[in-house]
């Protein structure tokens, strides 16, 4: 009996470990000061593990699911998204290369301020959705939660 | 909750100790396979297909099975299609079947456009959470299963294999 019981445990473990490969790691946003008028620029440090990719936000095929990050409107809107510089990667899978993002990178957001926003402390939700594989296998969507504090000038 | 995770746990542990599928060596015409007994029964499910008519995994007893997880968004299962689409044509008629298991978040709305462009002449179905979690949880794909005559898992594959690994798996279960 205890024997199952280990083995049921290092299966427990071993499960999400499989879940966890390609997992993104998404840097949290430091407070972004916005000021009264202009453009403020919010840059999101996002990490692949090694051997993992992502679509990127123009995949080739419409089945692919891609790199997309939206933050929904509030005191700030964004006025402009700037996904990082794709590579075309041929992998074991692939007929032909494929549109894709890895290893450490930046989505840039552009964001204006709302005519209507009070100064003062404030925040924005958003989301980062990505659809990772390495070069055998593919791992389900996943949809990471943001928040990014604000500060209105 | 403790029954279920326990469940988990024992589906887990014994999908993990299957382990991935042995490469045989090239050109073997027949490849050594888990022996009978210590095969593990895969799990029943009912599912609808493509054409809305139900599919119990129990039904194919007598019948060698290849059973793949896959989704329109994953690579590695596009390039498997055209093989299962090969090997249900050319070994349906000796008691061999494909069964496609779609994981894909939208439905049939994703997956019957895919699978009419891609052909697909074996049955279809998409998953539920507790058919996912039978076999389990597949967080990886492509995740396939051959099964044999008696409903027995023989192998688990994880991720892109060689055509060849399939194949071999299949012809010798069919002898």
């Amino acid at each position: 009996m205890k024997s199952l019981r280990f083995f049921a445990s290092l299966a427990l473990l071993a499960a999400p470990a499989l879940a966890q490969q390609c997992a993104a790691t998404v840097t949290e946003p430091v407070k972004l000061r916005v000021a009264r008028k202009g453009v403020t620029e919010q840059r999101l440090k996002v990490s692949l593990p090694a051997g993992c990719h992502a679509n990127s936000n123009t995949p080739i095929e419409a089945f692919l699911i891609p790199l997309k990050l939206t933050w929904t409107a509030g005191a700030v809107e964004a006025a402009a998204t700037d996904y990082p510089k794709a590579s075309m990667e041929k992998y074991e899978f692939s007929e032909k290369p494929i549109s894709v993002v890895s290893g450490q990178f930046e989505i840039v957001t552009k964001f204006k301020r709302s005519a209507t926003a009070q100064p003062g402390p404030g925040s924005l939700t958003g989301k980062l959705r990505y659809q990772a594989c390495n070069d055998k296998m593919c791992f389900p969507p996943k949809t990471v939660e943001l928040r990014l504090p604000l500060l209105l000038e | 909750m403790k029954t279920n995770l326990l469940r988990v746990a024992v589906a887990a542990m014994a999908l993990t100790a299957l382990g991935c599928g042995q490469a045989p060596a090239e050109n073997a015409p027949a490849v050594s396979l888990k022996p009978g007994e210590k095969r593990n029964p895969a799990p029943d499910f009912e599912l609808t297909d493509s054409n809305g008519r139900k599919v119990k995994l129990s039904d194919y007893k007598g019948k060698v099975v290849l059973l793949n997880f896959w989704a329109t968004w994953c690579g590695p299962c596009k390039l498997e299609i055209p093989w299962f689409v090969d090997f249900e044509k050319r070994y349906k008629d000796q008691g061999f079947a494909v069964l496609g298991v779609s994981m894909d978040e939208d439905g049939w709305e994703a997956v019957k456009p895919y699978i009419e462009a891609k052909q697909v002449n074996y049955r279809v179905m998409v998953a539920t959470e507790e058919v996912a979690q039978k076999y389990g949880g597949v967080e990886a794909l492509p995740t396939t299963f051959v099964i044999d005559r008696e409903g027995r898992i023989v192998s688990t594959h994880i991720g892109l294999v060689m055509k060849k690994d399939y194949e071999d798996e299949i012809v010798t279960l069919l002898r």
